[in-house]
């Protein structure tokens, strides 16, 4: 089927919806790389054939789709109109669950949520803290999205932000939208989109050609916002990219996306087939005039091809490197031409703000951040996942509302938010307001979301040293400050650790933060410095215990920390001893144990067998 | 070219738009310490010791790779700008060998200059330093990349000058260093030994082998020449000490070679002095070669030419000239072939 007129395209869409209609009810299953991990596939397959068994096909629409923000959770369920959540299925109940919750209208209690802080089993999944909170503008419609079938996309009136814009308006007033929406890239560091945008369409090109990149690089440990914004919706980033595309002048576009996301590269490839075979990208969309088709291009995974100039490089065939700017993509890109990169959840809010309109988009936020931002929320918390929620929600209400706070009943202790380069904020600026200004503030940053949870079992000083170990790794060795400088940087961090830090050490570790964020070339060295300048301001006295007391006070440095036995709690059980691979610990039955700490190597594998929790280090 | 205003350390100048902070510096009289520019290569900004602060910029900026702009306010010997650059360089001899004794380069090094101008000589920063085994698997040019400082104008100027692209960088971070396909010996790339590579390194990690250990910088004095093997005029400075010449090199950005040569040009001076070498007229007499003096050498050329035109006409003679000789020696010789001898046999060794 061809779209030849925006009338075409609402006809199609209205027949979609209309055999939408028809199902009373629909089964979703996240299908999600996180979920797949969980065998969430063999539900899937369990659900089909219990739909077929039980003559249900013509009564529920079935969904495998992109990920559903919970994916410590999978596999997950999720009925309609019921709004019945199911958690951590086991395939061979699935028939059992369909019969429950759709024959018998009723639930099968033991996979529904259980809230880890109140103990309560909870039905509706919109009862369910962790999503309460949550803003979920872009990832709340992955459900309702099969990433392979067009019309899942259309049937929420997908492409129709793109009709709007290529029929009724002019590219400065698609620009202009953007601008008084207040969007704000989330690829790290918040430059305002429509300036950028303006840059690029007013920036003069040899041959009139311009480009526009989607970043999918995404290289952040443990952030995964990208891939489960192009693997459960990529027609959203298809769709932004030629809106971008129109208002910029361009007449080609680039995905960037690393190879290790197999499953949104298929999905992606698969989409663009779809929205060309249907004239929503290619030559004449839509039979508007306007020409526009996107290339795709796998990058090998290292972070620093995630930096615009690496990342242009690397779509060249060169080895991925940074190059100083100005002349910055927007004037001088790909290929030479004016070239705008924006990041996948930039791109996906772009039909979004389109289809609202920028007045009620910028009513999300605080004055100078708009919509919302996707965070990965992991570490110590006990809901891990996909959270997306309002710009300006405080950082308390992500970690103890949706997150649930932290488990075991240990105390906080920091939050490392924008990645590796970010910083680590204490527990005394947990009211701060999560926007662009307000993390830079207090030395951290946005980036593109990653937020990792520490409590007080966490080292800082540790936690800076794994943080400098990636970047020194990550580190494109091009310039001297960062190539040679975060070496020297982890050399001294891992000095510290090892207990032989000295005084000297510290003053040496500020000297050269200070010089590799003033000299590096690019961002990463740049902002390589900063977990260990912030965990330096907050946590500074931990540094000083490692290197005057030669303590680590969290008891996470082998070298630093003793295996001790609290005889008030030991009940002689003997586990540890037949555990401990160098025969440290010792005692009678039934008598508290003790352990030789001329034997003991510190590997702690006896604290994870003790029952009594009467093992501890200090 | 439109020009711009800017002021640098305070003193106003007026230059092109499209020059570098470098170039209005330098223009301006002002120094501003480099590594990894090379005025033959396209800036590449990765060395940082070109550092200045720019007002309004957030970061220093490197000079050699950025442009001016118009009311740019420039300085270039603030604290903080001196500082980092001490940074980068006490962080560069944190992993370089102390081999100024023996090193080639020592009296011509970027590296052991600006370690003497900012008077560093036991940097802050110590741990680990590289150790490679020193390259020299061809007779020409040496790679040791202890003394690498990874500037990549190697890389570059065998691939934006030369055309050939034998480096590139190999591994990442710390251990990023420039290298060959899966780290081939040179013979085994294109490599064309031109000895470009060796010619743009800052440092003592590439050096030219025929002319290692035979004088370094103080002890040779520069004769600057034309390279005798082609007419394009290379400029060639002849590195003579005791009245040999111990080496060879060409001016940057001189001539029309602008500091580039051919592998003759930079390597094939091993004939100066050697015994072979004819430095008479000869003439063999009776089987033998005699020594004459140039009158009776050039009578002899000149009678026997005229005994075979004699005898078989002009055409019976040919000439053959030389690419290596300038175009007004060429000229001169078909001249002498059309005008006096009277043939149009004239020819040259490059068609053969
Ligand atoms: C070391 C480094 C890694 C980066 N990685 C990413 C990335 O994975 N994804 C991304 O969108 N932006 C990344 N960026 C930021 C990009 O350079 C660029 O600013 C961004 O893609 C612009 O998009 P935006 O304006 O939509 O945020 C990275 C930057 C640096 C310095
Ligand atoms: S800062 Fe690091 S990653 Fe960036 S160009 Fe320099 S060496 Fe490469
Ligand atoms: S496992 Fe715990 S309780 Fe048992 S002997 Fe060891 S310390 Fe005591
Ligand atoms: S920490 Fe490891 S080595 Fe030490 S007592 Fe426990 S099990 Fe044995
Ligand atoms: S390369 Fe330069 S600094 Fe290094 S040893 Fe040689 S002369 Fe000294
Ligand atoms: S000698 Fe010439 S061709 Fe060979 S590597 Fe050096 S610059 Fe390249
Ligand atoms: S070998 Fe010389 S020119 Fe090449 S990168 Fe190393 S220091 Fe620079
Ligand atoms: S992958 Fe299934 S919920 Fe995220
Ligand atoms: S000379 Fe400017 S960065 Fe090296």
């Amino acid at each position: 089927m061809r779209i030849d007129s925006p009338a075409a395209l609402e006809r199609y869409c209205e027949e979609v919806k209309e055999k939408k209609a028809k199902y009373p009810y629909r089964v979703s299953v996240c299908g999600g790389t996180g979920c797949q991990a969980f065998n969430c596939l063999e539900v899937y397959e369990a659900l089909v054939e219990s739909i077929k068994e039980n003559d249900l096909e013509e009564e529920v629409e079935l969904k495998l789709t992109g990920c559903h923000g919970f994916c410590e959770m999978g596999p997950l369920m999720y009925f309609q109109p019921m709004g019945t959540f199911y958690a951590k299925v086991d395939p061979k109940d699935v028939n059992d669950i369909v019969v429950a919750t759709i024959l018998q209208e009723g639930e099968v209690e033991k996979y529904l949520y259980r809230d880890p802080v109140s103990g309560e089993k909870i039905h509706h999944r919109e009862e369910i803290p962790f999503y309460k909170k949550q803003v979920r503008l872009l990832l709340g419609i992955n459900h309702l999205i099969r990433p392979q079938v067009i019309d899942d996309y259309l049937a929420l009136d997908g492409y129709k932000a793109l009709a709007k814009v290529l029929f009724e308006m002019t590219p400065e007033e698609v620009i202009e939208a953007v601008e008084r929406a207040g969007l704000r890239g989330r690829g790290g560091a918040g430059f305002p989109t429509a300036r950028k945008w303006r840059i690029c369409r007013e920036a003069p090109s040899p041959d009139g050609i311009k480009y526009i990149i989607c970043n999918a690089d995404e290289g952040d440990p443990g952030a995964y916002m990208d891939r489960s914004l192009l693997e459960g919706n990529p027609h959203a980033v298809i769709e932004g990219m030629a809106i971008g595309a129109y208002a910029i002048g361009a007449c080609e576009g680039y995905v960037y996306v690393r190879h290790e996301y197999p499953l949104a590269l298929r999905n992606l490839l698969v989409a663009l087939d779809q929205a060309r075979e249907m004239n929503l990208l290619g030559k004449d969309i839509m039979g508007s005039g306007f020409d526009f088709d996107i290339k795709v291009a796998v990058g090998g995974g290292a972070f620093v091809c995630g930096e615009e100039t690496a990342l242009i490089a690397s779509i060249e065939g060169k080895r991925g490197m940074p190059r100083p700017r100005p002349p910055y993509p927007a004037v001088k890109g790909l290929w030479g031409r004016p070239t705008n990169i924006n990041n996948v959840e930039t791109w996906e809010n772009v039909p979004l703000i389109i289809r609202m309109g920028p007045e009620k988009f910028a009513e999300i936020g605080t004055e100078n951040s708009k919509g919302t931002k996707i965070f990965s929320l992991v570490g110590k918390i006990n809901n891990t996942g996909l959270v997306e929620v309002p710009m300006g929600i405080t950082l308390r209400e992500i970690i103890y509302d949706i997150g649930g706070g932290i488990p075991g009943n240990k105390a906080f202790k920091a939050v490392q938010t924008g990645g590796p380069s970010g910083g680590c904020i204490p527990a005394e600026h947990l009211d701060i307001q999560v926007d662009f200004e307000s993390l830079q503030g207090i030395g951290s940053m946005m980036g593109s979301g990653g937020m990792i949870v520490m409590d007080e079992n966490t080292c800082m000083v540790d936690i800076a040293k794994y943080f400098m170990k990636f970047l020194c790794e990550e580190s494109c060795g091009k310039c001297v400050p960062c190539r040679v400088g975060t070496k020297r940087m982890l050399e001294i961090l891992t000095k510290i650790c090892d207990g032989e830090g000295t005084p000297e050490d510290l003053e040496a570790l500020e000297v050269l933060a200070a010089d590799i964020k003033a000299a590096s070339l690019c961002a990463l060295g740049g902002t390589a410095p900063n977990p260990v300048l912030t965990t330096l301001r907050y946590f500074r006295h931990e540094y000083e215990e490692h290197i005057y007391n030669k303590k680590c006070p969290a008891g996470v440095c082998p070298a630093l920390i003793t295996i001790k036995i609290d005889p008030e709690k030991c009940n002689g059980c003997g586990a540890c001893a037949k555990v401990c691979p160098v025969n440290a610990i010792s005692g009678e039955k039934k008598q508290p144990h003790v352990v030789d700490p001329e034997l003991c190597i510190r590997c702690k594998v006896c604290m994870d067998r003790c029952r009594q929790e009467a093992i501890y280090a200090e | 070219m439109k020009s711009v205003s800017i002021t640098i350390d305070g003193k106003a100048v007026e230059v092109p738009a499209d020059y570098t902070i470098l170039q209005a510096a330098r223009e301006a009289g002002i120094s501003i310490p480099t590594l990894c520019h090379d005025e033959r290569l396209e800036p590449f900004g990765a060395c940082r010791v070109c550092v200045v602060k720019v007002e309004g910029a957030r970061a220093l900026l490197p000079a050699c790779a950025t442009p001016v702009s118009e009311g740019m306010r420039i300085w270039t010997d603030l604290e903080e700008v001196r500082r980092a650059r001490r940074t980068v360089i006490e962080l560069l001899l944190s992993d370089h060998p102390n081999d100024c004794m023996v090193c080639e380069r020592s009296g011509s090094c970027e590296l052991q200059d600006l370690a003497y101008e900012y008077g560093v000589r036991e940097p802050r920063f110590q741990g680990e330093r590289h150790t490679y085994e020193v390259l020299d698997d061809n007779p020409l040019i040496e790679r040791d990349y202890n003394k690498c400082i990874v500037c990549g104008r190697c890389v570059r100027i065998c691939r934006e000058v030369q055309g050939v692209g034998v480096y590139d960088f190999i591994n990442r971070g710390f251990d990023a260093i420039p290298g060959t396909p899966y780290g081939r010996s040179l013979p085994e790339t294109p490599c064309e030994f031109c000895g470009q590579c060796v010619s743009t390194c800052p440092t003592g990690a590439l050096v030219s082998i025929p002319y290692k250990g035979k004088g370094r910088a103080w002890q040779v004095t520069k004769v600057r020449t034309t390279c005798p093997y082609c007419g394009c005029g290379c400029q060639v400075d002849l590195h003579v000490r005791d009245g040999k010449v111990v080496g060879a090199s060409s001016p940057v950005m001189v001539g029309p070679g602008q500091g580039n040569l051919c592998v003759k040009g930079r390597y094939g001076y091993e004939f100066i002095h050697h015994p072979d070498r004819l430095t008479r007229p000869m003439v063999r007499k009776g089987g033998e070669l005699v020594e004459v003096s140039w009158d009776e050498a050039l009578d002899e050329v000149a009678g026997r030419l005229k005994e075979i035109m004699e005898e078989n006409g002009p055409d019976s003679v040919a000439f053959l000239c030389s690419a290596r000789c300038t175009n007004e020696e060429n000229y001169l010789l078909q001249k002498l072939a059309r005008a006096v001898v009277g043939t149009n046999n004239v020819d040259h060794c490059a068609r053969l």
